[in-house]
């Protein structure tokens, strides 16, 4: 039976992983002979104290919520997508190619042009691995990390030998046309009589991405699809049993999670470089790693995560600015929060449980309506004793 | 009487495990050099006790003597160095590795493996001798067939210098030809002194075997008494509390048309093994075909693909049409579409989703139904209302639709499934175990609706390993042997023994057969009938 | 491509080819007893700053070794404490602690040095040095086999020699002791160690202790063999490659060997174009022969060239049934 209620499950545990987290970070700090309490502040205003901070923290975040939902909907289905940067570069790539080859009359529909386009070169780079998977029992993890350095392999040698205009050293492709440049938050709160600062890159892609959470929210628990990418992942054989195949849900899955990375690509190409660059992804396929196991793979969980990260890159560059911490801190807070809430939650749950346990025992359990006894999750042996 | 201690004595064990009691205050005594029988129903707590006297878990209270002393078992290690050897339900092999690398694994001599390796080579060659335990030391495990890797298991405690061995459940997965052997083994075991436990639900094997039985219910020791004195009608009192009265108020059956008709169905396993071979049968609307035989027979491969999640090859019709057997038109919802409703053998593996709640549980398979959608998105309200609907009248103990399906006892999940698959009116219900790990007031309920759902006029598919539910349900019974169907018998015409006897794959069931290979062949079919042949 | 060359490039294929095959072994003895390791790279990593950072304050290559080994067994402990004292996902846990590396590397460098996430170059008794084999000088001089034995065999650091001797000491452990026949049981089947009264826990955290301490070697061949100091990130994907080079070999020390040896060979020719160019007379861009060896794992892990088949319980926290 369930031991914890659910609140504690779902909002406590995090929390206390995140603490946790906080708690170690600070230790670094203290250790490399900054003050903590300074450097959070730092943090906050640096992040949080202008619309040009909130402008960065936003356009962070809006890249760790496409990456973010990416790993979560695979999550649901038991599938481990390691490869969201990959997934992301490859998306670059499909902005670029869609961005540069093809006159576009309006933002609109270049918005519309290129998304579709970042989607569907992610979703084929996790389709691979996907069907490698469904159809070759080959791990999705191993591949897709595999797939990361191939598709660096790739854009590496597209922007070297394929995309850079003539005469340029730079391994990068060519500015895009003013006619495909995304509206930024500046451009599109001027006209509600709100100032926001002109020079920061959070633009409309943010919204993009809110709509991607709603999506993806309806998609996992309001439609056929997502409960049967639930069930597959909570049991296979039961999947099996009810005729979903077990084939076409880890590549649906996989197609949806690689498209979601690839859109990251409107937010950071389109949106902010206005080119493609090497390394234009700087890690944020694996953010969302972080991101979706701290939003526990919920679509508002993955919000909420995103914005936090935001935070950290943005106050983390500020603290590079003004402190001898370097930007890599931030690194460190992103693998204590990935060990603390997706490898070591355990270490967090077994003693809440016990207190839980500890704090019920008088009162007969929550749910035993009646005299029956209920079965624990893994004492099948009682099953049916009464 | 001697005064010899005890080989292994139990005073007072308890163990709970959360909210349930598993063990209460048990206490049990087994002289040296006998064969000890522990019996109940499923979840009575048997293998609870055996994992404790293994040192798998630590009991919450009690004390274990070992020949009169004292003995902390804390690990298995403790119970290997206390001379208890253990054959568990599930074997515990490594299958990529040789019978001697098997035997070996944690009792070397030394850290190189090649003196350990030889002087097991030598001990297995006397251990043959003294107990006709013969085995390839070289074969993998992986290679060898399932009585053979027991033999591994019970070499492996000998080889430990075993004095005490636990055999859980050991014949669940022997055909009857190695059930007949490993109690040939056992004997001879207990005559060289050993003291052996043999944990069963089967009372054929107690009354076969054992010199002295204890009876389980419900984590309690109810009885122990010699097997000489007592009787299998007292014995299964003992085990259910109260007199068993498996007869279920039916009328007879008026078979309609033939619903499903399979003829040469056959199918081969991921290895290559044909698990069906060749089987024909007819089940007709208003009856219930039941299917007896030991587990894995290829009974579960004919529910898998029937219900389309295995394919196979033969002539299966529907009504008069055919079904695919293999391919996109073969698979759980092309089944469910065309009227067969399934409710599996292993409800926690396959039939539910242990963590979503009862009402998404509700439509599990069925959610592509319209009156569960409407457009785009699921209908939640409707599922809910149609699960609390279900819920009350399958009288799903507690009723509530948003407890997940973990939370429930055994029998209020199989409730959950039989609700789901019964009320959606198939013309066929391919149903398997349907009671098995179920309580006692579930089981008839669950007869009931079987029964009622036949008398509807619907076709019932009936597997189950109790040959006591398919005599009660079933209207016509085949039995299965080796993935063949060894034949078939009308319900009201047949008995225990009959069936018993084709169980064991013997088909020329009107002669007389000698004593020995009948008593023998019956004692292992699983049967439940009196000790007299 | 004449002769000289030839040994070249086999030469610094043997030096490629030493870290990964150090790591390989590595997630070999981990997987082998079922707890996987994409760590490696981050242990791999870490070890090599620890070891250039002490070197470079102490000036002995051996103290630098020792802290190595240091840090990437502490980093083993987390990854032992996470998937199996905690039952964790061992993937996240390897995961994690790539990014602790790398994060921690850059931050403690900048600390400690303050030149922008590096050490200081290191030189003299601070790295490791190549070793003259006896005659190597006499024998330079004979026709064929004196340059193979000059340049190819002898004027390796002691970690290359140690690590071509780990392939058949692994081989030997694994197969012929009591500790690996144990080893390679609690990859396959737990509950079979379990029950035959040997801990599961104290084999997996050896397994993962052996892991740590053959990817510490790794990191410290890295900063203080291969190069002369540590500079941020410098284990470049080597920990991914070996993971690769495992999954090619199939577990077995022998073919890892020869994978890792071929993935070298991959990294020599990638700094050589020219004599790609030469022998095959085509030229190969760079970034190809930097894919190669993921685009044929991804070959062999999809069943195309021969299964792989990894150990059976490999991934899976131990808990105890009946």
């Amino acid at each position: 039976m369930d031991v914890m209620p659910k609140w504690a499950e779902v909002i406590l545990v995090p929390l206390i992983s995140l603490l946790l987290a906080a708690l170690l970070s600070a230790l670094v700090i203290l250790a490399i002979g900054e003050d903590p309490i300074a450097a959070v502040t730092l943090m906050v205003k640096g992040a949080l104290g202008s619309t040009y901070g909130w402008g960065y923290t936003l356009y962070y975040a809006t890249n760790f919520i496409f990456t973010g939902l990416a790993v979560a909907v695979a999550f649901h289905a038991r599938l481990f997508n390691i490869g969201g940067e990959g997934q992301a570069m490859l998306g670059g790539l499909g902005v670029a190619i869609a961005a540069l080859y093809i006159p576009w009359p309006h933002w609109t529909l270049a918005l519309i042009g290129c998304g579709v386009m970042a989607g569907l070169l992610g979703a084929i780079w996790a389709a691979i691995p996907g069907w490698l998977q469904a159809k070759r029992g080959s791990h999705v993890v191993i591949t897709t990390i595999m797939f990361n350095f191939i598709a660096a392999a790739l854009l590496n040698y597209v922007l070297v030998n394929v995309m850079r205009p003539p005469g340029s050293m730079d391994p990068a492709s060519a500015r895009f046309p003013e006619a495909v440049h995304l509206p930024t938050l500046h451009e599109l709160l001027a006209p509600l009589g709100i100032a926001f600062s002109k020079s920061a890159p959070a633009n409309i892609s943010l919204l993009v991405a809110a709509a991607a959470c709603i999506v993806v929210w309806l998609l996992i628990w309001r439609t056929r699809l997502g409960y049967e990418i639930r069930a597959y992942g909570h049991s296979q054989p039961a999947a099996k049993y009810a005729g979903i195949s077990p084939v076409r849900i880890t590549m649906v899955t996989m197609i949806i999670s690689g498209a979601l990375a690839g859109l990251m690509a409107i937010n950071n190409v389109m949106g902010e470089s206005e080119r493609l660059v090497l390394n234009a992804t700087e890690g944020a396929g694996f953010i969302g790693i972080a991101v979706a196991l701290m939003g526990r793979s919920h679509p508002v969980g993955v919000f909420f995560a995103a914005l936090l990260f935001g935070f950290l890159y943005q106050g983390g560059a500020e603290l590079a600015l003004w402190t001898s911490i370097p930007r890599e801190l931030i690194v460190v807070i992103q693998a204590l929060v990935i060990l603390f809430t997706g490898a070591l939650d355990n270490m967090v749950r077994m003693p809440l449980e016990r207190l839980f346990l500890m704090f019920r025992r008088p009162a007969p359990p929550a749910n035993s309506a009646d005299s029956e006894p209920k079965p624990g999750p893994r004492s099948g042996q009682s099953e049916g004793a009464e | 009487m001697t005064d010899t201690a005890p080989a292994i004595e139990l005073k007072g064990i308890s163990k709970a495990f959360g909210p349930v009691q598993a063990n209460k205050d048990i206490s049990i005594r087994v002289m040296p050099g006998t064969i000890h029988g522990i019996i109940g129903e499923n979840g009575a707590g048997k293998s609870t006790l055996m994992s404790i006297l293994y040192g798998f878990y630590k009991a919450d209270a009690g004390e274990i003597f070992i020949s009169g002393k004292k003995t902390d078992i804390p690990d298995s290690q403790a119970a290997i160095a206390a001379g208890i050897g253990m054959v568990f339900q599930h074997f515990k092999l490594v299958e990529n590795f040789t019978v001697l690398e098997n035997i070996i694994l944690g009792a070397e001599d030394g850290r190189l493996l090649k003196p350990s390796l030889s002087k097991a080579r030598k001990s297995l060659i006397s251990l043959a001798e003294d107990y006709g335990l013969n085995v390839d030391p070289d074969a993998l495990i992986q290679d060898i067939g399932v009585g053979m890797q027991q033999r591994v298991e019970i070499l492996k405690a000998l080889y430990r210098q075993a004095d005490i061995l636990i055999l859980d459940e050991p014949t669940g997965v022997l055909t009857p030809a190695e059930a007949d052997q490993l109690f040939r083994i056992l004997g001879r075991l207990r005559s060289e002194g050993k003291t052996i436990i043999l944990i069963t639900h089967k009372l054929r094997e107690i009354m076969e075997i054992t010199d002295t039985v204890s009876v389980m219910r419900r984590g309690k020791m109810t009885a122990t008494v010699k097997t000489a004195e007592t009787s299998p009608p007292e014995l299964a009192e003992l085990m259910v509390g109260r007199k068993v009265l498996l007869r279920v108020n039916k009328k007879p059956a008026t078979p309609g048309d033939v619903i499903l008709d399979v003829k040469g169905l056959r199918v081969v396993d991921g290895k290559g093994v044909e698990r069906l071979r060749g089987i024909d049968l007819q089940v007709c609307a208003g009856e219930v075909l039941g299917l007896a035989g030991v587990a894995g027979n290829g009974q579960s491969e004919l529910l898998e693909v029937l219900g389309g999640y295995a394919d196979g090859t033969g002539n299966v019709t529907l009504n008069g049409t055919p079904l695919d057997l293999s391919g996109k038109k073969s698979d759980g919802q092309s089944r469910r579409a065309r009227g067969v409703a399934h409710v599996p053998e292993d409800r926690q593996r396959e039939g539910l989703i242990m963590d979503f709640q009862a009402w998404e549980n509700n439509v599990f398979g069925y959610h592509h139904d319209d009156r569960f959608n409407s457009g785009l998105l699921m209908d939640h309200a409707a599922i809910r209302a149609d699960a609390e609907d279900k819920m009350a009248r399958f009288d799903v103990r507690p009723p509530d639709p948003t407890l997940a399906a973990k939370n429930f006892s055994g029998g209020n999940q199989q409730k959950i499934v039989l609700a789901r698959e019964i009320e959606r009116n198939p013309d066929l219900l391919l149903i398997g175990q349907p009671t098995r790990g179920v309580d006692i007031g579930a089981i008839e309920f669950i007869h009931e609706q079987i029964i009622a759902l036949r008398d509807q006029g619907k076709a019932i598919l009936l597997v189950s390993v109790e040959l006591e539910e398919i005599l009660a349900l079933s209207d016509r019974i085949a039995v299965m042997f080796d993935g063949q169907i060894m034949g078939e018998r009308a319900a009201d015409q047949t008995d225990e023994k009959e069936l018993g006897l084709l169980m064991a794959g013997i088909t020329d069931t009107e002669n007389e057969h000698s004593v020995a290979e009948v008593e023998a062949n019956l004692a292992r079919a699983g049967g439940d009938a009196s000790k007299e042949v | 491509m004449d002769y000289i060359t030839l040994i070249q490039l086999l030469d610094s294929t043997v030096r490629l080819a030493t870290p990964l095959l150090l790591a390989c072994l590595a997630g070999l003895f981990s997987e082998r007893a079922g707890v996987f390791d994409i760590g490696l790279e981050g242990k791999m990593l870490a070890a090599a700053f620890f070891s250039a950072a002490l070197a470079s304050i102490t000036g002995s290559v051996w103290i630098g070794l020792a802290a190595g080994i240091a840090s990437s067994l502490a980093l083993s402990a987390v990854h032992g404490l996470a998937s199996i004292t905690f039952r964790g996902n061992q993937l996240i846990s390897g995961v994690a602690i790539n990014f602790l590396a790398a994060g921690m590397t850059v931050l403690i460098a900048q600390d400690w040095f303050a030149q922008g996430g590096r050490t200081p170059s290191l030189f003299g008794g601070a790295r490791f040095e190549p070793i003259t084999l006896p005659f190597a000088d006499a024998m330079a001089n004979v026709p064929i086999i004196g340059p193979l034995y000059e340049e190819l065999i002898s004027g390796h650091s002691i970690l290359v020699y140690a690590a071509f001797l780990a392939v058949p000491l692994t081989w030997w452990i694994l197969f012929r002791t009591r500790f690996g026949l144990r080893l390679r049981a609690v990859g396959e089947n737990p509950a079979a160690v379990d029950t035959a009264g040997v801990s599961v826990v104290g084999l997996r955290y050896a397994a993962v202790a052996i892991a740590g301490l053959l990817c510490g070697v790794a990191g410290a061949y890295l900063s203080t063999a291969l190069q002369a100091g540590f500079v941020k990130d410098m284990s470049a994907g080597r920990g991914f490659i070996a993971l690769a080079a495992l999954i090619f070999a199939k577990w077995r020390p022998w073919y890892a060997l020869w994978a890792t040896l071929l993935f070298g060979l991959f990294g020599a020719l990638e700094t050589r174009p020219d004599v790609i160019q030469s022998v095959i007379g085509i030229k190969v861009q760079g970034q190809i022969l930097s894919a190669l060896p993921y685009l044929m794992t991804v070959v062999i892990l999809a069943g195309f060239v021969g299964k792989a088949i990894p150990p059976r319980a490999g991934g899976e926290p131990y808990v105890k049934e009946r």
